[in-house]
């Protein structure tokens, strides 16, 4: 039984307009009391009904803190399942701390991390597959990835998955009760027929995990790295996209040496924009590793951006480039089309058989058509992207890869010819994975693992 | 005042499959012992089909000899017949089974069981259980004598206020017409055990003399013979053996039976008990699977010294008239004549929910149980469980930790746990679906996993012990040996591979690569093994599977490795979930009842969802 009262800061620590203050467990109502006055001055919250919201002020002793409106939820028919009080406060982070400190002076303790989530889910109000939608939705920077989670929260993924296993397990069942009761049950021409069965389940498997792609893109923002040879301008255009002077600018060759990370939602879609050190040959020992952490970052980029300096001949170094993006989702960029060119855009279509376009990160041209490329490349110009389902869920991926790998394992002990009972161990293991993201599999380690991952205040 | 009184050890009810072990168990382990019987010439009685064995029944028969049981032993000293099912299977699912000469099984068991040492026989009826303080302090027989002993097995089979029927005959007997027990019942409901009422059957017994044999299919034995035991030397089995024969029922039969439907006392409602779905009557079967236009019916004889034969796949509980009519349908059966009739017998048994997976009772200290007193149907099924609950019996005396095994052990970890932890309406039959991790569990290396605990407890002898310890050696070191030889392109070796169709060498492979191949295996690599020892045929077989289906067996290995971590989150078995307000009701108030010993038995008690299980989990780590 949960017998104490937690509080937290529900909205995150930013110069937001609103921030609100979650209390929840028996004392969350006495406790908000002992801090709010109404208009009147007489109004009580444990007075009034359930579901109802209140005008009034905050203070902590006789110093006034805000004017907040407090809603005030009756459990079981809250989030969590308990008495449940939110103060709506004006945002700031200075206010919405001291108004948590002033609650945290009652008999409440701060929540844990996840908390609120957790007595949601041990009061029944939430199965573990939309717990774990929660984080998602918390988690989400941008339009994209919080409909694909707020869909997973409405169940379209475990109705999906829910299919493929029902198909699963009524073939694990004929081949079951076949085995105890050979009499009654021919296995003639089976392993064909259960071939047939699972080559669709696979393909549907293969299209969901495909989809993470596309869905880790959703929730963590497209991961874009800029990559160009030393002075071609790559910070720049980490500035113009981040729309203030995050790097450093400078007409030295190699002036960055690291790498600078930047999130930027660009027309709504999350972009996390990694600069990079210049590549070239160095002799220049805090160089050579900058180069060096520019490849590895370009090893998992989603996309590459590849900034060509057309003021200057091609050379060693971009050939090196060009090498490294083939098979790579990248767009090339012609930088500096204000100054006098040595590259045209023909040559390094030639060269690279990517798209290329022509801008200049000095006079801030050319910037729309590449923001209108990254969107063509991941959603092929169209935004049906809300209707779709997308895997943005690690977790979901990696038991979605086992399920998919216990499949291609039957289909080998089939062409194998292995006898009809080997079938069901990898049947069963697919199966088993399946339940796993719908939460009908209990891994013991898992539970615990999704409630520890929430951010304070859910 | 009671006549006699007696002090004992430990008191075992009953003398069938269950009572046998039972006995045996504790006797061997020094206990000592006294087994009551209704009738001593009963002992191990095998009142329905004269065979051990067959699908996941042999399995449990290797177990039980594993652990240092009887069963394996008797029926090789007494087979006459012997056939290893699904050979086109998988090893998992292969399976031994031996028609028993029935006189034969019953003697040699009650001449192993008169010449062990701390053993009573007792020909007399059990009527009462004595329990004090929630302890079980002795039994009292019909006639009033008084046996106090420190704890009791009741093995009682079907004799529990049992009623043979057939049409509008009901006989208040036992199986066979043996007497009934009409009196235990009362006793143990007076201390508060719960009972079912559970129904079988048995088809009629005809003689030898009136089948035609010519419009039958023979069945034969196999042609080498594998034992039950690993104790006995697969050289002293080989023998003649006894034909089975196979013939079919036919739309004429199932009309009959259609017909007479109404006069069934199963569908009439005469018989209040629930049969078992896994071994239904031919009238079951004709109604229940109607698109079928014939079922197998195999005809088995009873021993070498008697004409009768067992009508296998046609028990029933119809009219001795309509038996008639319907087993002549069948043919081969036209001129039959019945010695026994068919019948269906009802029996009390109690709801095994109130066993703790030792087989104790919850609530009654030293009061112990096996068979189908349990709830379970079968011949194995019953020894298995007596085997448990004699050697628990011992060890809660000798003050030593009892034991259980899980599912990932054994097949007798699957059948106690479904008995203890699942809802049961019906006689329980053990079969290979229901356990989990089959290929693992298999038949051929129930010595490999089970010895050890046989030796612990005390039925394992020290040299039987260090045979299985060399064998597994000798299996490990063929293995390694095999996975390190390489053979390369030679003439012979892709000479070896064309004769079996198998893919030419391009570059060396080791043997073990070979193995693994479908179409090869051990056996048919020895003429390219230049340095193969000379190994035990079991030795071998363990080898070419282990190597075989690696792949599977690791699998399978990966997915017991998950279930041991949800068996080993413990839970208190005095735990009120009442306290968890995040359970369903239904979770609750089944949690309370079954009071699971771990969140793996938890999560198989129908009724208590996945859902649920992750309640307690988190419940659980936030304490």
């Amino acid at each position: 039984m949960q017998k104490d009262t937690i509080a937290a800061i529900a909205t995150g620590m930013s110069q937001a307009g609103i921030g609100i203050i979650r209390i929840s467990g028996p004392e969350a109502i006495s406790a908000a009391d002992r801090l709010y006055r109404s208009k009147c001055g007489k109004k009580r919250l444990a007075e009034s009904a359930s579901h109802t919201i209140h005008y009034g002020y905050i203070y902590d002793g006789g110093q006034l803190l805000d004017e907040v409106l407090v809603s005030v939820m009756k459990g079981p028919h809250s989030y969590t399942g308990e008495d449940t009080v939110e103060i709506n406060c004006h945002g700031g982070i200075l206010v919405v701390k001291r108004i948590l400190e002033a609650v945290l002076k009652t008999e409440v303790r701060p929540a844990d991390p996840g908390e609120f989530t957790k007595r949601a889910f041990l009061n029944g109000r939430l199965d573990l597959s939309q717990a774990e939608a929660v984080i998602d939705v918390i988690n989400s920077r941008n339009d994209f990835a919080l409909k694909s989670s707020v869909s997973q929260l409405k169940g379209s993924l475990s109705g999906k998955i829910r299919e493929v296993r029902e198909k699963l397990l009524y073939q694990i069942a004929f081949i079951e009760s076949a085995l105890d009761d050979p009499e009654h049950i021919s296995l003639d021409g089976y392993p064909e027929q259960l071939l047939d069965t699972i080559n669709p389940l696979a393909l549907q498997l293969s299209e969901l995990l495909k989809s993470y792609d596309n869905g880790h893109i959703l929730s963590d923002g497209i991961k874009t790295v800029i990559l160009g040879k030393p002075n071609a301008g790559k910070s720049s255009l980490l500035n113009i996209l981040a729309g203030r002077e995050r790097a450093i600018v400078t007409d030295i060759a190699g002036t960055t040496r690291d790498i600078l990370e930047e999130q930027i939602i660009l027309d709504g879609i999350g972009i996390s924009l990694v600069d990079t050190a210049g590549i070239r040959k160095t002799e220049d020992a805090v160089e050579k590793i900058g180069v060096s952490r520019a490849k590895d970052q370009a090893k998992d980029a989603d996309l590459i951006i590849y900034v060509v300096d057309s003021s200057v001949p091609l050379d060693e170094n971009d050939l090196e480039i060009i090498e490294l993006i083939q098979n790579r989702k990248s767009i090339v960029l012609l930088n500096k089309s204000d100054l006098e060119t040595y590259v045209s855009v023909e040559e390094l279509q030639d060269r690279t058989d990517k798209k290329v376009i022509s801008v200049s990160a000095r006079e801030n041209t050319g910037i729309e058509a590449l923001t209108e490329a990254i969107k063509e490349m991941f959603y092929s110009g169209d935004v049906s992207i809300n209707e779709e389902l997308y895997i943005t869920n690690e977790r979901h991926k990696i038991a979605l890869q086992n399920a998919y790998k216990s499949l291609e394992l039957v289909k080998s002990s089939i062409e194998g010819g292995l006898p009809e009972d080997f079938f069901s161990i990898d049947l069963m293991d697919a199966y088993e994975q399946l339940g796993v993201i719908l939460g009908e599999s209990v891994e013991e380690d898992l539970v615990n693992e999704i409630f520890s991952k929430f951010c304070m205040g859910k | 005042m009671p006549n006699l009184v007696e002090s004992y050890d430990i008191v075992v009810v009953g003398a069938g499959h269950a009572g046998c072990e039972a006995a045996l168990a504790c006797a061997r382990l020094g206990m000592e012992t006294i087994m009551f019987t209704v009738s001593v010439d009963s002992i191990a009685l095998m009142p329905c089909n004269p065979n051990i064995g067959g699908s996941s029944k042999g399995h449990l028969v290797r177990e039980i000899d594993a652990l240092g049981g009887e069963m394996g032993k008797n029926i090789d000293k007494t087979f006459i017949q012997s056939k290893m099912l699904n050979r086109s299977k998988g090893p998992a699912v292969h399976s031994l089974r031996a028609q028993a000469d029935k006189q034969d099984y019953t003697r040699e068991m009650r001449k192993t069981l008169e010449n062990t040492d701390h053993l009573t026989i007792r020909q007399a009826e059990v009527s009462e259980i004595i329990v004090k303080d929630g302890e079980l302090a002795g039994v009292k027989t019909y006639s009033g004598a008084i046996y106090h002993c420190k704890a009791a097995i009741l093995c009682t089979g079907t004799y529990l206020n049992a009623r043979c029927i057939y049409g509008d005959v009901s006989n208040p007997t036992g199986p066979n017409g043996l007497q009934a027990a009409r009196h235990l019942t009362d006793s143990l409901r007076q201390n508060g055990v719960e009972m079912y009422r559970f129904k079988t059957g048995t088809p009629a017994r005809v003689d030898k003399r009136s089948i035609d044999f010519t419009r039958m299919e023979e069945q034969f034995g196999d042609e080498r013979v594998v034992p039950f035991s690993f104790t006995t030397d697969p050289d002293s089995v080989q023998k003649d053996q006894v034909s089975c024969w196979l013939t079919y029922t036919n739309e004429t039969t199932h009309e009959i039976i259609r017909a007479n439907l109404d006069r069934s006392p199963l569908f009439s409602g005469a018989i209040e008990g629930t049969g078992p779905r896994y071994c239904p009557s031919i009238e079951d079967k004709v109604v229940k699977f109607a698109d079928k236009n014939r079922h197998q019916v195999f005809i088995e004889p009873e021993g070498l010294h008697t004409n009768e034969m067992y009508l296998g796949g046609m028990s029933s509980s119809l009219p001795e008239d309509v038996q008639y009519a319907m087993y002549k349908t069948v043919p081969g059966l036209e001129h039959v004549r019945i010695v026994r009739n068919a019948y269906a017998i009802e029996y009390d048994c109690i709801n095994p929910r109130q066993l703790k997976p030792t087989l104790e009772f919850k609530m009654i200290r030293g009061l112990f149980s096996g068979g189908q007193f349990n709830g379970s149907s079968g011949y194995e099924e019953a020894a298995a469980q007596g085997l448990i609950a004699g050697i628990n019996a011992v060890m809660e005396l000798k003050g030593k930790q009892q034991i259980v095994l899980d599912r990932s052990q054994a097949y007798i970890g699957v059948l106690i746990d479904d008995l203890v932890t699942k809802e049961n309406h019906e006689p329980y039959r053990m079969m290979t679906s229901r356990a989990e991790y089959r290929l693992l569990l298999r038949q051929d290396n129930a010595d490999l996993r089970l010895s050890e605990i046989g030796y612990e407890v005390g039925l394992i002898d020290e040299s039987r012990w260090q045979s299985v310890q060399e064998k597994k050696q000798a299996i490990d070191r063929e293995i390694k040996r095999l996975e390190e030889t390489t053979v390369g392109t030679t003439a012979s070796v892709q000479a070896l591979l064309k004769k079996y169709d198998s893919t030419p060498l391009n570059s060396g492979a080791t043997l073990a690569e070979l193995i693994k191949r479908p179409e090869l295996d051990y056996e048919k690599l020895a003429e390219i093994d230049e340095n193969r020892p000379q190994l035990d045929e079991r030795v071998c077989e363990q080898v070419n599977i282990n190597i075989k289906y690696e792949g599977y067996i690791r699998r399978q290995l990966q997915q017991v490795a998950q279930f041991k971590k949800l068996e080993g989150r413990k839970l208190d078995p005095e735990f009120d979930y009442t306290k968890i307000s995040g359970l369903r009701k239904e979770a609750v108030q089944k949690l309370n009842l079954y009071k699971p010993m771990s969140i793996g038995q938890a999560s198989r008690i129908s009724g208590v969802s996945p859902a649920d299980i992750s309640v307690l989990l988190v419940y659980l780590t936030g304490k």
